[in-house]
Protein backbone atom coordinates (compact mmCIF):
# COMPACT_ATOMS: atom_id res chain seq x y z
CA UNK A 1 0.00 0.00 0.00
CA UNK A 2 1.34 3.48 -0.71
CA UNK A 3 1.33 6.71 1.35
CA UNK A 4 -1.34 9.00 -0.12
CA UNK A 5 0.12 11.91 -1.61
CA UNK A 6 1.49 14.59 0.62
CA UNK A 7 0.11 12.68 3.85
CA UNK A 8 3.06 13.60 5.89
CA UNK A 9 2.21 17.11 5.77
CA UNK A 10 -1.10 17.22 6.44
CA UNK A 11 -1.07 15.31 9.16
CA UNK A 12 1.76 17.43 10.81
CA UNK A 13 -0.44 20.41 10.21
CA UNK A 14 -3.25 18.16 11.84
CA UNK A 15 -0.88 16.82 14.76
CA UNK A 16 0.68 20.53 15.64
CA UNK A 17 -2.73 22.27 15.70
CA UNK A 18 -3.92 19.47 18.07
CA UNK A 19 -1.28 19.67 20.30
CA UNK A 20 -1.13 23.24 20.55
CA UNK A 21 -4.61 23.56 21.26
CA UNK A 22 -3.64 21.06 24.88
CA UNK A 23 -0.17 22.63 25.17
CA UNK A 24 -0.75 26.05 24.96
CA UNK A 25 -0.13 28.39 21.99
CA UNK A 26 3.01 29.45 23.72
CA UNK A 27 4.78 26.13 23.90
CA UNK A 28 4.01 25.61 19.77
CA UNK A 29 7.71 24.79 19.72
CA UNK A 30 7.16 21.62 21.74
CA UNK A 31 4.12 20.85 20.20
CA UNK A 32 6.26 21.08 16.66
CA UNK A 33 8.93 18.45 18.41
CA UNK A 34 6.57 16.20 19.87
CA UNK A 35 5.08 16.42 16.16
CA UNK A 36 8.17 15.85 14.82
CA UNK A 37 8.73 13.21 17.38
CA UNK A 38 5.82 10.78 16.31
CA UNK A 39 6.83 10.99 12.47
CA UNK A 40 9.83 9.95 13.26
CA UNK A 41 8.84 7.10 14.59
CA UNK A 42 6.20 6.51 12.01
CA UNK A 43 9.28 6.65 9.77
CA UNK A 44 11.16 3.95 11.72
CA UNK A 45 8.77 1.78 12.04
CA UNK A 46 6.70 1.83 8.86
CA UNK A 47 9.87 1.83 6.53
CA UNK A 48 10.55 -1.70 7.61
CA UNK A 49 7.15 -2.62 8.58
CA UNK A 50 4.95 -0.80 5.95
CA UNK A 51 2.18 1.12 6.26
CA UNK A 52 -0.41 0.10 9.16
CA UNK A 53 -3.76 -0.66 8.59
CA UNK A 54 -5.06 3.28 9.74
CA UNK A 55 -1.49 5.25 9.33
CA UNK A 56 -3.81 8.33 10.46
CA UNK A 57 -4.73 6.64 13.49
CA UNK A 58 -1.02 5.28 14.36
CA UNK A 59 0.02 8.76 14.44
CA UNK A 60 -2.61 10.71 16.05
CA UNK A 61 -2.02 7.93 18.52
CA UNK A 62 1.78 7.73 19.24
CA UNK A 63 1.43 12.22 19.66
CA UNK A 64 -1.64 11.46 22.16
CA UNK A 65 0.57 8.75 24.26
CA UNK A 66 3.75 11.35 24.50
CA UNK A 67 1.47 14.23 24.92
CA UNK A 68 -0.12 11.97 28.20
CA UNK A 69 3.68 11.59 29.31
CA UNK A 70 4.66 15.08 29.03
CA UNK A 71 1.36 16.66 30.78
CA UNK A 72 1.88 14.17 33.53
CA UNK A 73 5.86 14.43 34.02
CA UNK A 74 5.50 18.31 33.31
CA UNK A 75 2.35 19.26 34.84
CA UNK A 76 4.49 21.27 37.50
CA UNK A 77 6.61 23.05 35.46
CA UNK A 78 5.37 24.47 32.71
CA UNK A 79 2.24 26.55 32.20
CA UNK A 80 -0.34 25.20 29.35
CA UNK A 81 -3.70 26.32 27.66
CA UNK A 82 -5.22 28.26 29.88
CA UNK A 83 -8.47 27.18 29.14
CA UNK A 84 -7.61 23.63 29.59
CA UNK A 85 -5.23 24.13 32.79
CA UNK A 86 -7.45 22.80 35.15
CA UNK A 87 -8.97 19.70 33.39
CA UNK A 88 -5.16 18.46 32.28
CA UNK A 89 -4.06 18.98 36.61
CA UNK A 90 -6.10 16.04 37.86
CA UNK A 91 -5.65 11.95 36.24
CA UNK A 92 -9.12 12.07 36.48
CA UNK A 93 -9.75 14.27 33.56
CA UNK A 94 -6.27 14.23 32.09
CA UNK A 95 -6.84 11.11 29.73
CA UNK A 96 -10.53 11.95 28.99
CA UNK A 97 -9.42 15.78 28.22
CA UNK A 98 -6.45 14.80 25.75
CA UNK A 99 -8.65 12.18 23.90
CA UNK A 100 -11.16 14.82 23.05
CA UNK A 101 -8.83 16.96 21.85
CA UNK A 102 -7.50 14.61 19.00
CA UNK A 103 -11.53 13.20 18.12
CA UNK A 104 -12.12 14.20 14.70
CA UNK A 105 -14.19 17.30 15.39
CA UNK A 106 -12.01 18.89 17.91
CA UNK A 107 -8.45 18.24 15.45
CA UNK A 108 -10.81 20.49 12.88
CA UNK A 109 -11.35 23.22 14.87
CA UNK A 110 -7.70 23.54 16.35
CA UNK A 111 -7.20 23.69 12.60
CA UNK A 112 -9.28 26.30 12.27
CA UNK A 113 -8.24 28.33 15.23
CA UNK A 114 -4.44 27.52 14.52
CA UNK A 115 -5.12 29.14 10.96
CA UNK A 116 -7.06 32.42 12.78
CA UNK A 117 -4.11 32.41 15.10
CA UNK A 118 -1.67 32.22 11.82
CA UNK A 119 -3.55 35.64 10.45
CA UNK A 120 -2.10 38.11 13.35
CA UNK A 121 -2.73 41.39 12.87
CA UNK A 122 1.07 42.25 13.95
CA UNK A 123 2.25 40.13 11.35
CA UNK A 124 2.44 40.80 7.93
CA UNK A 125 0.58 39.21 4.91
CA UNK A 126 3.81 37.28 3.75
CA UNK A 127 4.58 36.50 7.63
CA UNK A 128 0.74 35.52 7.91
CA UNK A 129 1.36 33.01 4.85
CA UNK A 130 4.41 31.70 5.32
CA UNK A 131 3.14 30.72 9.07
CA UNK A 132 0.24 29.20 7.48
CA UNK A 133 2.10 26.70 5.37
CA UNK A 134 5.17 26.15 7.77
CA UNK A 135 2.47 25.35 10.61
CA UNK A 136 -0.82 23.74 9.28
CA UNK A 137 0.54 22.56 6.06
CA UNK A 138 3.76 21.41 6.57
CA UNK A 139 5.95 22.81 4.78
CA UNK A 140 9.67 23.30 6.01
CA UNK A 141 11.68 26.58 5.85
CA UNK A 142 13.25 25.28 2.19
CA UNK A 143 9.87 24.42 0.90
CA UNK A 144 8.60 27.44 1.32
CA UNK A 145 11.91 29.66 0.42
CA UNK A 146 11.75 27.65 -3.10
CA UNK A 147 7.55 27.75 -3.64
CA UNK A 148 8.37 32.12 -2.97
CA UNK A 149 11.55 32.57 -5.06
CA UNK A 150 13.08 33.44 -1.54
CA UNK A 151 16.03 33.15 0.37
CA UNK A 152 16.15 30.61 3.33
CA UNK A 153 17.37 33.05 5.40
CA UNK A 154 14.69 35.52 4.82
CA UNK A 155 12.07 32.93 5.44
CA UNK A 156 13.39 31.60 7.86
CA UNK A 157 13.84 35.12 10.04
CA UNK A 158 10.14 35.61 8.41
CA UNK A 159 8.89 32.37 9.99
CA UNK A 160 10.95 32.35 13.33
CA UNK A 161 9.85 36.26 14.40
CA UNK A 162 6.13 35.17 13.25
CA UNK A 163 5.96 31.97 15.65
CA UNK A 164 7.53 34.58 18.49
CA UNK A 165 4.75 37.03 18.26
CA UNK A 166 2.06 33.77 17.91
CA UNK A 167 3.80 32.05 20.93
CA UNK A 168 2.84 35.51 23.14
CA UNK A 169 -0.92 35.13 22.38
CA UNK A 170 -2.24 33.67 25.46
CA UNK A 171 -4.66 31.20 23.74
CA UNK A 172 -5.46 29.99 20.14
CA UNK A 173 -7.98 32.22 18.40
CA UNK A 174 -11.30 31.91 20.15
CA UNK A 175 -13.89 31.22 17.03
CA UNK A 176 -16.52 32.78 19.38
CA UNK A 177 -14.43 36.52 19.95
CA UNK A 178 -15.55 39.76 18.97
CA UNK A 179 -12.64 40.16 16.53
CA UNK A 180 -13.98 37.35 14.48
CA UNK A 181 -15.40 39.67 11.60
CA UNK A 182 -12.41 41.20 10.96
CA UNK A 183 -10.08 38.44 11.71
CA UNK A 184 -11.75 36.52 9.15
CA UNK A 185 -11.15 39.19 6.59
CA UNK A 186 -6.94 38.66 7.05
CA UNK A 187 -7.72 34.63 7.12
CA UNK A 188 -9.42 34.80 3.41
CA UNK A 189 -7.26 37.41 2.33
CA UNK A 190 -3.83 34.93 3.31
CA UNK A 191 -5.90 32.00 1.40
CA UNK A 192 -6.44 34.01 -1.86
CA UNK A 193 -3.01 35.35 -1.86
CA UNK A 194 -1.57 31.75 -1.21
CA UNK A 195 -4.54 30.47 -4.06
CA UNK A 196 -3.11 33.10 -6.41
CA UNK A 197 0.46 32.35 -5.56
CA UNK A 198 -0.24 29.05 -6.81
CA UNK A 199 -1.93 29.97 -9.76
CA UNK A 200 -0.47 33.04 -11.08
CA UNK A 201 2.71 32.53 -8.97
CA UNK A 202 6.55 33.50 -9.47
CA UNK A 203 7.98 30.38 -8.88
CA UNK A 204 10.45 28.70 -11.07
CA UNK A 205 9.49 25.39 -10.16
CA UNK A 206 6.13 24.26 -11.76
CA UNK A 207 4.95 21.68 -9.43
CA UNK A 208 4.75 23.51 -6.34
CA UNK A 209 2.37 25.86 -7.57
CA UNK A 210 -0.70 23.30 -8.19
CA UNK A 211 0.50 22.49 -4.72
CA UNK A 212 -0.01 25.84 -2.98
CA UNK A 213 -3.79 26.00 -4.78
CA UNK A 214 -4.58 22.19 -3.30
CA UNK A 215 -3.54 23.96 -0.03
CA UNK A 216 -5.31 26.75 -0.26
CA UNK A 217 -8.70 25.27 -1.02
CA UNK A 218 -7.80 22.54 2.03
CA UNK A 219 -7.98 25.18 4.48
CA UNK A 220 -10.88 27.07 2.85
CA UNK A 221 -12.64 23.52 3.35
CA UNK A 222 -11.96 23.32 7.14
CA UNK A 223 -13.66 26.77 6.80
CA UNK A 224 -17.05 26.25 4.44
CA UNK A 225 -17.72 22.52 6.40
CA UNK A 226 -19.09 25.40 9.24
CA UNK A 227 -21.72 27.14 7.82
CA UNK A 228 -22.03 29.00 11.47
CA UNK A 229 -18.58 30.82 9.94
CA UNK A 230 -19.15 31.51 6.78
CA UNK A 231 -19.78 35.03 5.58
CA UNK A 232 -21.12 35.16 1.99
CA UNK A 233 -17.57 36.28 0.90
CA UNK A 234 -16.01 33.71 1.88
CA UNK A 235 -18.28 31.53 -0.13
CA UNK A 236 -17.33 33.83 -2.86
CA UNK A 237 -13.27 32.90 -2.44
CA UNK A 238 -14.40 29.19 -2.11
CA UNK A 239 -16.32 30.02 -5.39
CA UNK A 240 -13.18 31.66 -6.95
CA UNK A 241 -10.66 28.90 -5.86
CA UNK A 242 -12.88 26.20 -7.10
CA UNK A 243 -13.79 27.60 -10.45
CA UNK A 244 -10.42 28.79 -11.30
CA UNK A 245 -8.88 25.08 -10.29
CA UNK A 246 -11.13 23.44 -12.74
CA UNK A 247 -9.02 25.25 -15.04
CA UNK A 248 -5.71 24.42 -14.07
CA UNK A 249 -5.18 21.13 -15.88
CA UNK A 250 -5.90 22.52 -19.43
CA UNK A 251 -3.38 25.39 -18.39
CA UNK A 252 -0.47 23.00 -18.70
CA UNK A 253 0.17 21.07 -22.13
CA UNK A 254 1.72 16.92 -22.08
CA UNK A 255 5.43 18.61 -21.81
CA UNK A 256 4.47 20.78 -19.11
CA UNK A 257 4.35 24.10 -21.30
CA UNK A 258 2.02 26.91 -20.56
CA UNK A 259 -1.23 26.63 -23.01
CA UNK A 260 -2.38 29.88 -24.05
CA UNK A 261 -6.21 30.52 -23.12
CA UNK A 262 -7.69 30.57 -26.40
CA UNK A 263 -5.43 27.09 -27.04
CA UNK A 264 -6.75 24.98 -23.98
CA UNK A 265 -8.53 22.38 -24.01
CA UNK A 266 -11.58 22.38 -22.13
CA UNK A 267 -12.38 18.71 -22.39
CA UNK A 268 -9.48 18.56 -19.83
CA UNK A 269 -11.46 21.02 -16.86
CA UNK A 270 -12.76 19.63 -13.86
CA UNK A 271 -16.05 19.48 -14.43
CA UNK A 272 -17.00 18.59 -10.21
CA UNK A 273 -14.94 21.27 -9.38
CA UNK A 274 -17.15 23.57 -11.81
CA UNK A 275 -20.32 22.23 -10.02
CA UNK A 276 -18.75 22.93 -7.10
CA UNK A 277 -17.79 25.86 -7.83
CA UNK A 278 -21.23 27.48 -9.30
CA UNK A 279 -22.91 26.02 -6.25
CA UNK A 280 -20.56 27.98 -3.52
CA UNK A 281 -21.37 30.98 -6.05
CA UNK A 282 -25.08 30.56 -5.73
CA UNK A 283 -24.50 30.45 -1.80
CA UNK A 284 -22.51 33.82 -1.95
CA UNK A 285 -25.09 35.43 -3.05
CA UNK A 286 -26.73 37.07 -0.17
CA UNK A 287 -25.70 40.12 1.85
CA UNK A 288 -25.09 43.03 1.07
CA UNK A 289 -21.36 43.08 0.44
CA UNK A 290 -20.54 43.07 -3.06
CA UNK A 291 -16.38 41.89 -2.61
CA UNK A 292 -13.68 41.55 -5.09
CA UNK A 293 -13.86 38.04 -4.26
CA UNK A 294 -17.57 37.58 -5.81
CA UNK A 295 -16.50 39.48 -8.84
CA UNK A 296 -13.50 37.14 -9.31
CA UNK A 297 -15.83 34.48 -9.23
CA UNK A 298 -17.85 35.64 -11.13
CA UNK A 299 -15.62 36.93 -13.96
CA UNK A 300 -14.26 32.76 -13.69
CA UNK A 301 -17.72 31.77 -13.68
CA UNK A 302 -17.87 33.24 -17.32
CA UNK A 303 -14.85 31.43 -18.40
CA UNK A 304 -16.44 27.99 -17.00
CA UNK A 305 -19.54 28.57 -18.99
CA UNK A 306 -18.57 29.02 -22.20
CA UNK A 307 -18.08 25.75 -24.06
CA UNK A 308 -15.87 27.39 -26.36
CA UNK A 309 -13.23 29.55 -25.94
CA UNK A 310 -15.12 32.01 -28.77
CA UNK A 311 -18.74 31.58 -26.64
CA UNK A 312 -16.95 33.38 -24.17
CA UNK A 313 -19.28 36.66 -23.32
CA UNK A 314 -16.69 38.89 -23.42
CA UNK A 315 -19.26 42.09 -22.74
CA UNK A 316 -20.69 40.53 -19.33
CA UNK A 317 -16.15 40.04 -18.25
CA UNK A 318 -15.75 43.35 -19.52
CA UNK A 319 -18.02 44.93 -17.37
CA UNK A 320 -17.34 42.65 -13.90
CA UNK A 321 -13.92 44.12 -14.62
CA UNK A 322 -15.15 47.60 -14.62
CA UNK A 323 -16.77 46.51 -11.57
CA UNK A 324 -13.72 45.34 -9.86
CA UNK A 325 -11.71 48.40 -10.82
CA UNK A 326 -13.93 50.62 -8.98
CA UNK A 327 -14.01 48.48 -5.99
CA UNK A 328 -9.97 47.41 -6.14
CA UNK A 329 -8.56 49.21 -8.29
CA UNK A 330 -5.18 47.73 -9.66
CA UNK A 331 -3.06 47.71 -12.46
CA UNK A 332 -2.76 44.23 -12.90
CA UNK A 333 -6.73 44.14 -12.93
CA UNK A 334 -6.62 47.00 -15.47
CA UNK A 335 -4.61 45.00 -17.81
CA UNK A 336 -7.03 42.05 -17.31
CA UNK A 337 -9.62 44.25 -18.41
CA UNK A 338 -7.53 45.64 -21.47
CA UNK A 339 -7.30 42.29 -22.71
CA UNK A 340 -11.22 41.51 -22.25
CA UNK A 341 -11.63 44.71 -23.92
CA UNK A 342 -9.73 43.47 -26.67
CA UNK A 343 -11.56 40.77 -27.29
CA UNK A 344 -14.71 42.50 -27.33
CA UNK A 345 -13.67 45.48 -29.42
CA UNK A 346 -10.41 44.42 -31.06
CA UNK A 347 -6.94 44.72 -30.37
CA UNK A 348 -6.33 48.27 -31.17
CA UNK A 349 -9.16 49.17 -28.50
CA UNK A 350 -7.12 46.72 -26.18
CA UNK A 351 -3.66 48.40 -27.30
CA UNK A 352 -5.59 52.26 -26.32
CA UNK A 353 -6.98 50.61 -22.94
CA UNK A 354 -3.45 49.41 -21.70
CA UNK A 355 -2.15 52.99 -22.90
CA UNK A 356 -4.68 54.05 -20.45
CA UNK A 357 -3.38 52.30 -17.45
CA UNK A 358 -2.59 55.46 -14.99
CA UNK A 359 -0.25 53.83 -12.96
CA UNK A 360 1.35 51.41 -16.01
CA UNK A 361 4.85 52.33 -14.35
CA UNK A 362 3.54 49.83 -11.37
CA UNK A 363 3.57 46.74 -14.23
CA UNK A 364 7.30 47.75 -15.24
CA UNK A 365 8.79 44.29 -14.62
CA UNK A 366 5.13 41.73 -14.64
CA UNK A 367 6.65 40.18 -17.73
CA UNK A 368 2.43 39.55 -18.87
CA UNK A 369 2.64 43.68 -19.45
CA UNK A 370 4.88 43.48 -22.31
CA UNK A 371 3.47 39.94 -23.15
CA UNK A 372 0.16 41.37 -23.87
CA UNK A 373 1.16 44.44 -25.85
CA UNK A 374 2.97 41.69 -28.09
CA UNK A 375 -0.02 39.82 -28.30
CA UNK A 376 -2.53 42.40 -29.42
CA UNK A 377 0.64 43.78 -31.87
CA UNK A 378 0.47 40.32 -33.39
CA UNK A 379 -3.39 40.11 -34.05
CA UNK A 380 -2.83 43.91 -35.84
CA UNK A 381 0.09 42.57 -38.03
CA UNK A 382 2.48 44.14 -36.32
CA UNK A 383 5.15 41.25 -35.99
CA UNK A 384 8.35 43.67 -35.68
CA UNK A 385 7.21 45.57 -32.80
CA UNK A 386 5.47 42.26 -31.44
CA UNK A 387 8.52 40.53 -31.57
CA UNK A 388 10.16 43.41 -29.51
CA UNK A 389 7.28 43.20 -27.37
CA UNK A 390 7.59 39.50 -26.42
CA UNK A 391 11.52 39.62 -26.28
CA UNK A 392 11.06 42.36 -23.36
CA UNK A 393 8.84 39.76 -21.50
CA UNK A 394 11.09 36.95 -22.06
CA UNK A 395 13.52 38.75 -20.31
CA UNK A 396 10.97 39.93 -17.47
CA UNK A 397 9.49 36.49 -17.26
CA UNK A 398 10.33 34.27 -13.68
CA UNK A 399 10.65 30.36 -14.95
CA UNK A 400 11.27 28.10 -17.34
CA UNK A 401 7.33 27.77 -18.43
CA UNK A 402 7.00 31.44 -18.89
CA UNK A 403 10.25 31.66 -21.11
CA UNK A 404 9.17 28.48 -23.17
CA UNK A 405 6.33 29.88 -23.82
CA UNK A 406 7.58 33.51 -24.60
CA UNK A 407 9.80 31.81 -26.81
CA UNK A 408 7.31 30.20 -29.47
CA UNK A 409 5.63 33.75 -29.16
CA UNK A 410 8.71 34.72 -30.03
CA UNK A 411 8.91 32.47 -33.28
CA UNK A 412 5.32 33.02 -34.15
CA UNK A 413 6.01 36.69 -34.99
CA UNK A 414 9.98 35.52 -37.23
CA UNK A 415 7.95 32.90 -38.99
CA UNK A 416 4.92 35.60 -40.06
CA UNK B 1 18.11 20.51 10.52
CA UNK B 2 15.11 17.91 11.25
CA UNK B 3 13.40 15.93 7.67
CA UNK B 4 10.88 17.88 6.50
CA UNK B 5 7.78 15.43 6.57
CA UNK B 6 7.61 15.91 2.65
CA UNK B 7 11.02 14.51 2.73
CA UNK B 8 10.04 12.36 5.50
CA UNK B 9 7.65 10.82 3.35
CA UNK B 10 9.94 10.36 0.82
CA UNK B 11 12.03 8.60 2.54
CA UNK B 12 9.67 6.03 4.23
CA UNK B 13 8.58 5.27 0.83
CA UNK B 14 11.55 4.41 -0.65
CA UNK B 15 12.38 2.09 2.24
CA UNK B 16 8.35 0.56 1.65
CA UNK B 17 9.65 0.46 -1.81
CA UNK B 18 12.39 -1.34 -1.84
CA UNK B 19 11.63 -4.07 1.38
CA UNK B 20 8.39 -5.25 -1.66
CA UNK B 21 10.56 -5.28 -4.22
CA UNK B 22 12.88 -8.00 -1.92
CA UNK B 23 9.67 -9.61 -0.34
CA UNK B 24 8.20 -9.93 -4.40
CA UNK B 25 11.42 -12.31 -5.45
CA UNK B 26 10.78 -13.84 -2.16
CA UNK B 27 13.87 -12.61 -0.58
CA UNK B 28 12.23 -11.57 2.98
CA UNK B 29 11.93 -13.81 6.03
CA UNK B 30 10.62 -11.94 7.91
CA UNK B 31 10.62 -7.80 7.84
CA UNK B 32 12.76 -7.24 10.85
CA UNK B 33 12.06 -4.48 13.93
CA UNK B 34 13.63 -0.95 13.98
CA UNK B 35 15.62 -0.96 17.17
CA UNK B 36 15.01 2.43 20.02
CA UNK B 37 18.25 4.29 20.20
CA UNK B 38 18.44 4.01 24.11
CA UNK B 39 19.10 0.68 25.46
CA UNK B 40 21.97 -1.39 28.04
CA UNK B 41 25.16 -3.13 27.71
CA UNK B 42 25.93 -5.65 30.41
CA UNK B 43 29.34 -7.05 30.22
CA UNK B 44 31.86 -8.29 33.11
CA UNK B 45 32.76 -11.77 33.93
CA UNK B 46 32.06 -11.87 37.81
CA UNK B 47 30.56 -8.51 38.84
CA UNK B 48 28.75 -7.03 36.18
CA UNK B 49 28.42 -3.89 34.65
CA UNK B 50 25.84 -2.40 33.26
CA UNK B 51 25.76 0.83 30.88
CA UNK B 52 23.50 2.75 29.02
CA UNK B 53 23.53 2.76 25.06
CA UNK B 54 24.23 4.18 22.21
CA UNK B 55 27.45 1.32 22.04
CA UNK B 56 29.27 3.10 19.52
CA UNK B 57 29.29 6.12 17.71
CA UNK B 58 26.30 7.45 16.74
CA UNK B 59 26.69 6.56 13.29
CA UNK B 60 27.70 3.53 13.54
CA UNK B 61 23.95 2.71 15.73
CA UNK B 62 22.05 -0.35 14.30
CA UNK B 63 18.79 1.10 13.74
CA UNK B 64 17.17 -2.29 12.92
CA UNK B 65 17.27 -4.97 11.31
CA UNK B 66 15.55 -7.89 8.44
CA UNK B 67 16.37 -10.75 7.67
CA UNK B 68 16.20 -11.71 4.22
CA UNK B 69 16.90 -15.20 2.28
CA UNK B 70 20.05 -15.44 0.13
CA UNK B 71 21.86 -18.22 -1.60
CA UNK B 72 24.80 -16.64 -0.11
CA UNK B 73 26.66 -13.94 1.23
CA UNK B 74 27.50 -12.30 -1.50
CA UNK B 75 23.87 -12.37 -3.38
CA UNK B 76 23.08 -11.07 -0.09
CA UNK B 77 25.32 -8.29 -0.50
CA UNK B 78 23.73 -7.37 -3.73
CA UNK B 79 20.28 -7.35 -2.73
CA UNK B 80 21.72 -4.30 -0.03
CA UNK B 81 23.13 -2.47 -2.65
CA UNK B 82 19.55 -0.90 -3.63
CA UNK B 83 18.87 -0.15 0.51
CA UNK B 84 18.08 3.52 0.80
CA UNK B 85 20.02 3.74 4.00
CA UNK B 86 23.05 5.03 1.53
CA UNK B 87 21.46 8.08 0.84
CA UNK B 88 21.86 9.41 4.06
CA UNK B 89 26.01 7.48 4.55
CA UNK B 90 24.73 4.76 6.57
CA UNK B 91 25.85 1.39 6.52
CA UNK B 92 24.29 -2.25 6.02
CA UNK B 93 25.98 -5.16 7.95
CA UNK B 94 24.94 -8.52 6.71
CA UNK B 95 25.46 -11.52 8.86
CA UNK B 96 24.80 -15.07 8.18
CA UNK B 97 22.42 -16.76 10.63
CA UNK B 98 22.87 -20.40 10.86
CA UNK B 99 24.04 -22.69 7.90
CA UNK B 100 25.28 -21.22 4.61
CA UNK B 101 25.25 -23.41 1.82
Amino acid sequence: MDIEEHFFRHEFGRIVATLTRLFGVRNIALAEDVTQDAFCRAMETWKLRGLPKNPSSWLMATARNRALDILRRERTTRVYEPELTRFLESEWTLVPTVEEAFSTHAVKDSQLRMMFSCCHPRLSEDAQIALILHILCGFSVKEIAQAFVSSYAAIEKRITRAKKILAESRNLFDLADADFPSRLTSVLQALYLLFNEGYHGSSPEAALRMELCQEAMLLMNLLIEQPALVSPQAYALAALMYLNAARLPSRLDGAGNLVSFFEQDRSLWNHNLIADGQALLNLSASGTELTKYHIEAAIASMHTSAARSEDTDWNQIVSLYDMLMAIHPSPVIALNRAIAIAQLDGPERGLQAIRAIHDLHRLSSYPFYPAALGELELRMGNYPVAKTQFSAALSLARNPMERNFLQRRIDTCSES
Amino acid sequence: MPASPEEMQKKTTKWMTWLKDLSDKGHVKALGEPLQPNGKVVKGTTKKQVIDGPYAEAKDVVGGYSIIMAKHIEQAVDLSLGCPIFEDGGSVEIRPIGQLD
